[in-house]
């Protein structure tokens, strides 16, 4: 195989009509006239394989760039001001003080993850922190957003095996605490669960560094784990197309992980950046080698002269257009300067990791990438990973959306009584996407590195940045298929409020966004639409609370059968805290202390928690968002947990106020007594809305009595409503709703821990 | 009893971690003539009375569905023990 001719540049352009199968890899007719246009002439193979790759949907964009460009206008100097490095590098950095800055990122990997769960959630999860190193960065910690079928559907339990024991199996072995993140079931993710990945790492300001290939002589090295044909998929039909007969069997799309070698790459990075010996890091992900070389060619001085032959294998046999495609894993390419190669070596000897010199940049505006002598691949790399095609989809409002709008929620039995409140309290309590996720989360390692300060079930995590002063930050991911279902617009702001709740409930001030977009086929009209809104959403309401969009991911094309997913926007929320030791946890420990509901309470049960577990119902409208209160409540949280006056905070979100209550008592197992008479009375609700509704803006704390005046004083002073509505109770051993029902707390817990395990099988280290 | 002898081995072309941590540590002991190691499974099933075709042919096929992976593993070999 391997004495066989490669498809030269030469041959390319003397076979002008040579049948090439550009559609087996996704390129779509005029997309591949245009290459041709672009080249004055069929594109090699090699070529071919870049382009197809390059301008796949995954990797250009060429869906979503239009709508996405808002991040980028939707902005003011306020919000910008702490951002280092914004849209469009690996990762966005932000300032954080103290000569600190911290990097974080939420990318989806959700087709590996249902071929095959294991290997794709942990090549999620490794592909994600690399993105976080090549900016400079030491990763401290990673998150999930988690999508599943339905839990009771006989496949579902395959996939979540494999991809909680996945990521638990690569985030372990590389030593970072995942310190959060969501879980949530719908028959819409059945054949299609999503495993969005975030990462987070801290660098000092004077570290950091950008993925460019600049200075002409400069030397491209490739390093970390060899090439092998994990990944390529498509890629063997070319190179068996192009071979004829005999050509080597279509290879297998999906990667094997190796944290290990992950590990060791994340110490050598380091140990290159610290030494001074590189100019640039850059990751390789999706589309391997032709993404990192036409990335850093086109980011850079323009040119790359590359030998292909250069490339250490793992397997001998590959082709030019496999090795330009494989996504084998744990790859970086450095771009280091000639008289730093010794250094630079020195340093991957000293990891063990292989290295190797494939090229060199040049100024000639071209990548040239030769393989056997021969010249397989010359174009400009700004036409392969920039100027790809980019498409104004059509849009259409959802035919049925007005219909699912008009089944409002009003038309539900409510309960009648205190007993059937209960009833219907512990059905949301146990249903599947209200229930305790420590089934999963017990499979992490949460404490490694010994710098978590909080994680889940905590509404948020937070991570120490600097060990001597204490300074941290706090993350959430949050997104509501539910309610962007009925609403995309108001859903993507309902994910951004809510994680950004879940930040100011830890007490850390939020800071930035990160988002990961997940969607059905952007060429089905109604489902563009549904992300245009979710976009415009998003993009507004960060303008509205002043924090910028600094990076993220689309995943089109997430549909079981015909069905897309319901638009699963995931918005990751970050934070940062003076002090992580003045963090609030999401639950009270003392007696006697008073429970304060901050925000009002309307009738808003559209999409909630309520209708679904209680009557299977999805419509009508989702609530309201109010950005002016969110700011408010923000600020005061944030107020109150550094003078120290609340003791703990619990976020309001799916569920409502009850569902608040049960996470206090639950966190640290100490009991309350509430009442709801006021609410109703001052809100004009009734008993249904004053415990279940979604109503957002709001939180729970709890507040020692000598703290008591204190606190109102600063809701005054803030325009923050409150009310007493409970206190706490050590020794009831009981969550009370007072006039209505009580439920021991050791059968709040077994209702609330026991729905997974009942799927999954037993907890681990429960 | 008879035995049968399932064989599963990871896909030649995926990573095998464990393996090449292997091959390393090989190399690290000085035998410079190892130059690669994979690591698969052996299962070896007993089976009361005889090894009929039929039930080598349910072997084959808990061997595909249940033993191995095969998104990333083949079973490369089914005999029965001498």
């Amino acid at each position: 195989m391997t004495d066989l001719i490669p498809d030269t540049v030469e041959n390319a352009a003397a076979t002008p009509e040579k049948d090439q199968p550009f559609h087996l890899l996704g390129l779509k007719p005029d997309e591949y006239q245009r290459i041709r246009d672009i080249l004055g002439r069929r594109p090699t193979s090699g070529e071919l394989a870049m382009y197809s790759v390059m301008w796949s949907e995954h990797c250009s964009y060429k869906s979503s760039k239009v709508h996405l460009r808002q991040f980028g206008h939707k902005v003011t100097e306020a919000m910008t001001k702490n951002l280092m490095v914004g849209m469009g590098e690996n990762a966005g950095v932000v300032d954080i003080g103290e000569g600190w800055a911290v990097t974080f990122k939420i990318e989806s990997h959700n087709h590996p993850s249902y071929i095959e769960p294991f290997q794709g959630a942990a090549t999620g999860v490794g592909g994600i922190v690399r993105d976080i190193i090549s900016m400079g960065a030491r990763p401290v910690a990673v998150m999930d957003a988690l999508r599943f079928g339905a839990i009771d559907h006989p496949d579902t339990n395959r996939v979540v095996n494999g991809v909680v024991s996945g990521i638990s199996f690569y985030g372990n072995c590389l030593g970072l605490p995942n310190i959060g993140g969501e879980t949530w079931f719908d028959p819409v993710y059945q054949a299609n669960p999503l495993v969005n990945a975030l990462a987070v790492g801290a660098l000092r300001h004077e570290d950091l560094h950008l993925a460019n290939a600049k200075g002409v002589g400069n030397l491209v090295v490739l390093f970390g784990a060899r090439t092998g044909g994990d990944g390529i998929g498509g890629a063997s039909i070319l190179a068996s197309d192009t071979f004829a007969e005999g050509g080597p069997t279509k290879r297998p799309a999906v990667q094997v992980g190796d944290p290990f070698a992950e590990k060791v790459l994340i110490e050598c990075c380091l140990g290159l950046f610290a030494g001074d010996c590189v100019e640039g890091i850059q990751d390789l992900g999706a589309a391997g080698i032709s993404c990192a070389t036409s990335e850093l060619a086109a980011n850079g001085d323009g040119g790359m002269h590359v030998t292909l032959d250069n490339v250490l294998l793992r397997d001998p046999t590959l082709t030019a257009e496999e090795i330009l495609m494989s996504e084998s894993q744990e790859r970086m390419m450095a771009i280091v300067r000639p008289d730093k190669l010794d250094a630079f070596l020195a340093v991957t000897t000293k990891w063990d990791v292989e290295a190797s010199v494939l090229g060199e940049v040049t100024d000639s505006g071209r990548l040239v990438i030769e393989w056997k002598g021969q010249t397989i691949v010359d174009v400009d790399p700004r036409t392969v990973a920039i100027d790809g095609p980019v498409y104004n989809r059509p849009m259409e409002y959802p035919a049925w959306l007005d219909a699912l709008q008009a089944d409002s929620p009003t038309t539900l039995a409510r309960a009648t009584d205190g007993d059937e409140l209960k009833k219907q309290f512990l059905a949301i309590l146990g249903s599947p996407n209200e229930a305790d996720t420590d089934w999963i989360t017990n499979q992490y390692d949460y404490y490694v590195g010994g710098n978590t300060a909080l994680h889940t079930p905590d509404g948020a995590g937070m991570i120490r940045i600097d060990e001597v002063s204490g300074l941290g930050v706090a993350l959430s991911t949050d997104a509501n298929g539910r309610y962007c279902q009925l609403d995309p617009y108001v859903g993507a702001q309902l994910a951004l409020v809510e994680s950004y709740r879940n930040v100011a409930s830890s007490g850390a001030t939020p800071l930035a966004v990160s988002d990961c977009l997940n969607f059905g086929s952007p060429e089905n009209p109604e489902v563009m639409w549904q992300f245009a809104r979710a976009v415009e959403g998003l993009a507004d309401g960060c303008l509205e609370l002043g924090i910028p969009v600094t990076g993220g991911n689309v995943s089109f094309y997430n549909q079981t059968g015909d069905v897309p997913i319901h638009p699963t926007p995931v918005v990751a929320v970050m934070g940062s805290i003076d002090n992580v030791a003045r963090r609030l946890p999401s639950g009270w420990q003392d007696e006697g202390e008073n429970l304060y509901l901050l925000g009002v309470t309307a009738d808003e049960l559209g999409g909630s928690a309520w209708a679904g577990a209680v009557h299977d119902h999805l419509g009508g409208i989702p609530p309201h968002v109010d950005f002016t209160a969110e700011k408010d409540l923000a600020g005061l949280l944030g107020a109150a947990a550094h003078e120290g006056i609340v003791t703990c905070a619990v976020d309001l979100g799916t569920g409502g106020f009850l569902r608040a209550v049960a996470d206090g008592v639950l966190r640290f197992g100490v009991g309350a007594r509430v009442w709801i008479d006021e609410i109703v009375a001052r809100d004009g609700v009734d008993a249904t809305a004053a415990l279940f509704s979604e109503t957002q803006a709001r939180a729970l704390v709890s507040v020692a009595r000598e703290d008591d005046v204190k606190f109102r004083g600063l809701c005054d002073g803030r325009n923050v409503p409150v009310l007493r509505v409970g206190v706490t109770d050590k020794r009831s051993g009981e969550l009370e709703v007072q006039g209505q029902f009580s439920i021991a707390i050791d059968q709040l817990r077994s209702v609330h821990r026991a729905t997974l395990p009942a799927h999954f099988g037993a907890v681990v280290g429960a | 009893m008879p035995k049968v002898i399932v064989e599963v081995m990871p896909k030649e072309v995926l990573l095998d971690p464990a393996g090449k941590a292997t091959a390393r540590a090989l190399q690290r002991f000085g035998d410079g003539e190892i130059t690669d190691v994979r690591i698969g499974k052996r299962f070896e099933i007993t089976i009361s009375g005889e090894v009929t075709p039929k039930l080598l042919e349910h072997i084959a096929e808990v061997s595909k569905d249940v033993l191995s992976n095969d998104v990333i593993e083949d079973v490369i070999s089914i005999r029965v023990a001498d």
